[in-house]
């Protein structure tokens, strides 16, 4: 297709605007976190990487990474179970309600995260059965595990779909029992896709705010303790070394998740649908 | 190679279980969606309904809780100029939102699907979804820092005379366009991408400008997609209540329902309150299905 010299110079500025509006808060963070000075002023006075030595000493910041990580573990490993069930019985079933099921899978992502967030709170406070959750570690693990269980879904359904089943019967075929069948046909052509939701799930747990502010009670995880600190005076400088330390745990997972899943839709997954 | 015929079922539970579930679909059918139903059922369907019914509970004049279902948490909120002013003031911004991530998102969208050589095209990719994973609360850190009185801001367009917006519902909605930008780039790019390129050429063999071409072909195609990217928009800036707190002091439904939940609060009526984002999010999501958003999710 041809476009007129104009148009496409025209399409990079417009591009290079809109990428621009993306990385310039991004940037400007990061230049304040090698700020030498305990005041966050423009322009900078001087670069000094000793505000990321505070910020691992930090018992607070550290304690909250810990949580969240475990959070984060926590809520990976449900989504990863229940989601991988739940994209078996879409792809490899036909049932009545199927399209239900995969709706409800989206609900807890597409509904407003004040809305989950309220709606588990007021439930645990007066849970019925366990007669009460008190918020913490399992409240939270629960809250995150519900919104990305979708994530491993989508996942491991678009792989799924791309695999033919025919391998499968072939191998049913030839005397293989089902567990062979999953464990050396099935299994390595999902384990990319798996793992792939899995750093996804991860990395949506760990920079999740409101549903935790929700469900996290007295403890802490890393948004959480930022959202605590970065008004007390002081503590600024510190917040910046965590934040920029907070983006790169975040944008680890998610880059290598996606050189792992290139290919498996004609759009790249990354959205969080 | 290794011959998977001599291992396999390892247990002999394990090989009984596959026995009495061979050819069960019906059985390996529930067992799969036990879990996953259950789970989303009882803990989020379940917590749903608990919130929809404590809409209706109400506050006695003690400040306890009083169990008897009544409408007068819908009376305040209807009744209340201050509700309905956060409710407006909610869904105009949501709307800005919308309109203006819909600006930004169609030349980098086209760029990425119709312009750009595979190589530059997955860099671009990249380069939209990293913003989108990376930590929302510091993004919005990192917009205080850019918009604050003393920031870079103000700085860049103090030579010029002029001053930033600060705080208030200007930043506001910057911000939200900022954070929910990438939502809106990506089904726009899937949308654009399933345009055929013929369909492209043809407008413009009949002597379409490239802007008619814009008008008449692509935004009438990829208008499914811009809905399903506003769904996010939408469902978005309705649920925070973090970005109003730290770049404004005007308040969203979010934040009267987050200062309502908890001891000192009055949860009825911020379970109510919340009803508004979720009706207009059912209703919004049905309207998207009959427009095909769904496919371009």
């Amino acid at each position: 297709m041809v476009h007129s010299p104009l148009v496409r110079r025209l399409l990079w500025l417009g591009s290079g605007i809109t990428l621009a509006f993306l990385y310039l808060p991004i940037v400007v963070l990061v230049l304040y976190a090698f700020n030498s000075a305990r005041v966050q002023r423009w322009p900078i006075d001087g670069f000094s990487t000793k505000w990321f030595g505070e910020a691992f000493g930090n018992d607070g910041a550290r304690d909250a990474l810990l949580m969240s990580v475990r959070v984060a573990l926590g809520a990976t490993g449900v989504a990863l179970l229940l989601g991988s069930l739940a994209a078996f019985a879409v792809a490899r079933y036909s049932f009545f309600g199927r399209d239900t099921v995969s709706f409800l899978l989206v609900i807890p992502i597409a509904l407003p995260g004040i809305v989950t967030g309220m709606a588990l709170n007021a439930s645990f406070s007066d849970a019925p059965v366990v007669g009460g959750l008190s918020l913490g570690l399992v409240t939270v693990v629960i809250g995150h595990a519900t919104f990305c269980i979708v994530v491993v879904y989508n996942n491991v359904v678009a792989r799924l779909r791309r695999m033919s089943s025919s391998l499968e019967e072939a191998s049913a075929d030839l005397g293989a029992t089902p567990w062979q069948t999953f464990r050396y046909i099935t299994f390595p052509g999902l384990r990319t896709a798996v793992l792939a939701g899995a750093l996804l799930a991860f990395a949506l747990s760990f920079d999740e705010v409101i549903v935790t502010t929700f469900t996290v009670g007295d403890e802490q995880t890393l948004p959480i303790w930022i959202l605590r600190n970065f008004s007390r005076p002081n503590q600024g400088p510190i917040v910046n070394a965590v934040a920029v330390i907070a983006i790169v745990l975040s944008i680890i997972p998610v880059y290598v998740a996606q050189r792992m899943i290139a290919g498996d839709s004609d759009v790249p997954t990354g959205g969080r649908l | 190679m290794t011959t998977p015929s001599t291992r396999g079922s390892g247990t002999r539970v394990g090989a009984a279980l596959e026995r009495s579930l061979r050819g069960r679909r019906r059985t390996q059918l529930s067992l799969l969606l036990a879990g996953p139903l259950g789970w989303l059922v009882i803990a989020y369907l379940g917590s749903l309904v608990v919130l929809l019914v404590a809409a209706f509970w109400q506050l006695d004049d003690f400040g306890n809780l009083d169990k008897n279902l009544g409408l007068e948490n819908f009376r305040t909120l209807t009744e209340g100029d201050v509700y309905r002013a956060i409710t407006l003031r909610t869904l105009g911004i949501a709307a800005a939102v919308t309109v203006t991530t819909a600006v930004l998102a169609f030349p980098i969208a086209f760029t990425m699907a119709k312009v750009a050589g595979p190589r530059a095209r997955r860099l671009l990719v990249v380069a939209v979804i990293l913003p989108l994973w990376s930590s929302y609360l510091v993004k919005v850190y990192a917009w205080r820092a850019i918009l604050a009185r003393d920031g870079i801001l103000n700085w860049a367009l103090e030579p010029f005379g002029l001053e930033g917006p600060g705080f208030g519902n200007v930043a506001t909605w910057i911000v939200f366009s900022y954070l929910w930008l990438p939502y809106m780039i990506l089904p726009i790019y899937a949308g654009i991408e399933r345009i055929p390129d013929s369909v492209l050429d043809a407008s413009s063999d009949l002597g379409a400008s490239a802007f008619t071409t814009f008008r008449r072909v692509i935004l009438p195609l990829t208008l499914p997609a811009v809905v399903a990217g506003s769904i996010f928009t939408f469902s978005l800036t309705m649920g925070d209540y973090i970005t109003p707190q730290l770049v404004s002091s005007t308040q969203f439904i979010g934040n009267v329902v987050y200062a309502n939940v908890g001891v000192a609060g009055n949860l009825p009526l911020a379970a109510a309150f919340v009803t508004v984002p979720i009706v207009v999010m059912v209703v919004y999501l049905l309207v998207a299905r009959r427009l095909g958003a769904f496919e371009s999710l």
